[in-house]
């Protein structure tokens, strides 16, 4: 019966998919609705030819769900080499004008690679980093199965389908122009089928918990979930324009759009990229170092203060802008004050290697997850100090922002999860221990290094494009043109690619140590059962 | 270290996973820190427009706001230079480069307009691009004179906006089919052969017999342009579009309309001055 139902529904979507790709008024729109029209037939055809199938029933509750992982961490991988080969590329592109080949204009050109390059690292790396730990936390920190069967699997393709409409649409043109929020209304809507979903299994889980407490991780990761529904929701309310193509106008205009994709854009940083990897931290961190967390009472005030005080930091972005004053200031107040909530996460991190630091020396994996808690130090204490106004008319539009983000998701986000992909593969393919830990010094050392040479490139080029704008002569006349700074950064654009080349190698090195620890390490006889709750 | 913390501060007594967590007290640096931040907050948007209320904000007790400080530094800097601007403003052109402290604040203005408005099509250095008249050589298509200079910034040139703008238009002798197909290809020749070497030698003197009666008008008998038309010097080697075959056959079919903004519209008459003087001493002034 159910499976009459799923080829009733799988054969409608097909059909509308065939015809909205007929219809369609765009190529962006055209091309992902037949990607629908694939997959829908496909899995069309698969049902069908399962039907009859007898199915094996086997009492899987006593077992971890550990299927969706594997593939979960898989992609995290596959996505990051895609997500920092293009950033490596437009960063070259800026560098050297040339490589917007004439022959790729309107689809390989910076304007259209520069959203892939956000979206494949924030979204695909990192938001499949996020869906495939927090299902590992969860299971283990609640001593339970994931809740919901298959919909766990749902949410893993579901996301990378959006992925991949998301992509395809970017270098085809489809774009709403929202930072961060590029994709249009209809990969808008799938993302929230999915996220619902991905909400349910999630606390499904955690309601179904055999601990009588929620671990810290799982605050971290369940505000992440919540937050993120509702940037999204909000950001994206638009009207398409026809059902048959990309384009959509947004319902808020003006200064509110402005100001309502900057609460967006912000939260997406405070939410996505800091509480979810904050997640992550609290659980990989103390299992990987075997040392019990530093701080409750230090997790529980940081947590509540940083959740409540992000929320309000947006405005920093519209400093100097249409933004009244009022709104800009409240914006700067409330991110200095999220100083020290982002700083309880560092101190709870790094003094939970507390009589563990010796093995700084011995286990490149904790070196890692130690240099992204540094990196996440420090760019929690740049944010603020670049949200304070006077600092922000220099900073403003400079590369100095770009250094920022990049020290943060190349220090924070990209080593906290190739730390977890470390710790992870081994026990996800049962597995003795990585195929290589001078491989994973290899890739710690390089991607430290490249991350050096990205941030400072940038601090330097990013000041001196800011004094330059703002230098006048002692009549008050402007001495530079925007040419001039723009040539004046040349050699920093080729140190900030070369630091992303090094950055990019250190993750190739890593994909080919997992494959080979899946491969060729030593197996090891470990039970997928639960651990008994306490 | 750890150890002697579990044994100083215990832990919450439970353990998720193998995980336990210390029961240790917030550090007194952090915590007063925190505090130390958000008694500065509270005091800061005291001072500052901050706390929205029914109608508008709170205003701040210092009376900040972002445009009225930017308001302020324009005004403290024009009023810096209220005096040079107006005898600016008052000064015979031509005289400008006599007066040497007048001259120094025209050049050093002049520079900061070209690079905030002028630099886009002129590039950074004046030197021009394809379409885009180099201003430092001699070869100019409306004179070089500071006076002519002056006339076509305030002016521009074959804008929509300023009735005075300088216009001409030459025809596009293919589109609107004035010419035959082998008159254009020989006329093209000809005009190569002016500065060059033509791509066929035997068609410049039916080329020249084209030119005649068709282009002398406006480029003049010699070949050497008409200012009065902004018409170019064909004789010299310097392009505007390209010297090549393919481009002058595109200019002679289809014309060209290069079109420059009226300045005197959007600057003020002392800042169209100022630029006036710093291009006319780039090199190429009259």
């Amino acid at each position: 019966m159910t499976n009459i139902l799923k080829l009733a529904a799988l054969a409608l979507i097909t059909l509308f998919a065939a015809m909205a790709a007929n219809f369609a008024h765009d190529l962006a729109y055209k091309v992902n609705a037949l990607l629908i029209m694939l997959v829908a037939g496909g899995l069309f055809i698969w049902v069908l030819r399962n039907t009859d199938e007898t199915r094996a029933t086997r009492d899987l509750s006593g077992e971890y769900m550990d299927g969706v992982i594997r593939f979960g961490v898989t992609a995290t991988a596959f996505w990051g080499v895609v997500g920092f080969l293009a950033g490596v590329f437009i960063a070259f592109q800026l560098a050297f004008p040339g490589l917007n080949f004439e022959w790729a204009q309107g689809y390989l050109n910076f304007g259209r690679l520069r959203p892939l390059h956000t979206s494949a690292v924030i979204f695909a790396f990192g938001g499949n980093a996020l869906i495939a730990t927090s299902f590992y936390v969860v299971q283990r920190t609640s001593a339970v199965r994931l809740w919901g069967g298959n919909l766990a699997w749902f949410v893993f393709w579901g996301y990378n389908l959006f992925i991949v409409m998301a992509a395809l649409s970017y270098v085809l043109g489809g774009s709403q122009s929202k930072e961060y929020a590029e994709p249009e209304w209809y990969i808008d809507l799938w993302l929230t089928v999915v996220w619902v979903a991905y909400l349910a299994v999630f606390l499904g889980t955690i309601l179904h918990r055999k601990e009588r407490h929620i671990y810290v991780a799982n605050w971290f990761y369940l505000s992440f979930i919540v937050t993120v529904a509702m940037l999204h929701v909000v950001n994206n309310l638009s009207v398409p324009v026809s059902l048959f193509g990309s384009k959509s106008v947004q319902v808020f205009a003006g200064v509110q759009d402005a100001m309502t994709q900057w609460w967006y854009g912000h939260n997406a940083v405070g939410f996505f990229l800091t509480a979810g990897f904050l997640g992550m931290m609290y659980y990989f961190v103390p299992k990987q170092a075997e040392k019990p967390v530093y701080s409750y009472k230090l997790s529980i005030i940081h947590f509540w203060a940083l959740i409540f005080l992000y929320i309000w930091a947006g405005p920093h972005h519209l400093h100097y802008t249409a933004l009244p004053d009022w709104a800009s200031t409240l914006g700067m107040v409330f991110s200095v004050i999220l100083w020290m909530p982002s700083w309880g996460g560092m101190i709870n991190g790094l003094m939970t290697l507390s009589g563990a630091w010796d093995k700084l020396r011995t286990d490149p994996v904790i070196r890692m997850m130690v240099i992204a808690i540094g990196f996440y130090g420090m760019s929690t204490f740049e944010g603020p100090m670049m949200s304070i106004r006077p600092v922000n008319s220099l900073s403003h539009y400079t590369d100095w922002t770009i250094g920022h983000v990049h020290s943060g998701a190349l220090g924070w986000n990209g080593m906290i999860t190739f730390g977890a992909l470390y710790f992870l593969v081994p026990k996800l393919w049962a597995k003795e221990r990585l195929y290589s830990l001078s491989m994973v010094s290899w890739h710690f050392w390089l991607a430290t290094i490249g991350i050096v040479l990205y941030a400072a490139s940038m601090w330097v080029t990013g000041i001196m494009e800011g004094l330059m704008w703002r230098e006048v002569d002692a009549n008050g006349f402007l001495v530079n043109s925007f040419a001039d700074t723009v040539a004046a950064k040349f050699p920093m654009y080729v140190v900030r690619g070369l630091g992303g080349v090094m950055y990019l190698s250190g993750a190739i090195i890593m994909c080919v140590n997992l494959f080979l620890t899946v491969k060729k390490a030593p197996a090891v006889d470990t039970a997928n059962g639960l651990v008994p709750a306490e | 270290m750890s150890d002697d913390l579990k044994e100083k501060h215990g832990t919450t007594g439970h353990s998720w996973d193998g995980i336990e967590e210390l029961n240790t007290p917030l550090p007194r640096w952090w915590l007063w820190t925190f505090y130390a931040c958000i008694f500065w907050g509270i005091c800061y948007s005291i001072a500052m427009p901050a706390w929205p209320l029914i109608k508008g904000a709170t205003p701040g007790i210092l009376g900040f706001s972002t445009r009225g400080e930017v308001a302020e530094r324009i005004a403290e800097v024009e009023s810096a230079n209220a005096g040079i601007n107006a005898q600016l403003a008052a000064a015979d052109l031509t005289q400008i480069p006599n007066d040497p402290q007048l001259n120094g604040y025209a050049v050093s203005a002049g520079a900061a307009v070209f690079k905030t408005w002028c630099a886009q099509c002129h590039g950074s250095g004046a030197a021009g691009a394809v379409g885009f008249p180099n201003l430092l050589d001699d070869d100019w298509l409306w004179g070089g004179s500071i006076q002519d200079v002056y006339t076509t910034i305030t002016h521009g040139i074959r804008n929509e906006t300023d009735p005075e703008a300088r216009y001409s238009q030459m025809p596009a002798f293919g589109t609107d089919g004035l010419l035959e197909e082998g008159d254009i290809d020989a006329v093209v020749n000809y005009v190569m052969s002016l500065s060059e070497e033509p791509r066929d030698a035997t068609l410049v003197p039916r080329g020249a017999e084209v030119f005649a009666e068709n282009c002398v008008t406006c480029h003049g008998e010699n070949a050497k342009g008409l200012r009065e038309q902004g018409a170019p010097n064909l004789t010299d080697a310097i392009w505007l579009y390209g010297g090549d075959y393919a481009t002058i056959r595109q200019t002679v079919e289809k014309a060209r309309f290069g079109v420059m903004p009226a300045w005197g519209q959007r600057l003020s008459e002392a800042q169209v001055r100022a630029v006036a003087t710093y291009v006319h001493q780039l090199g190429g002034g009259e």
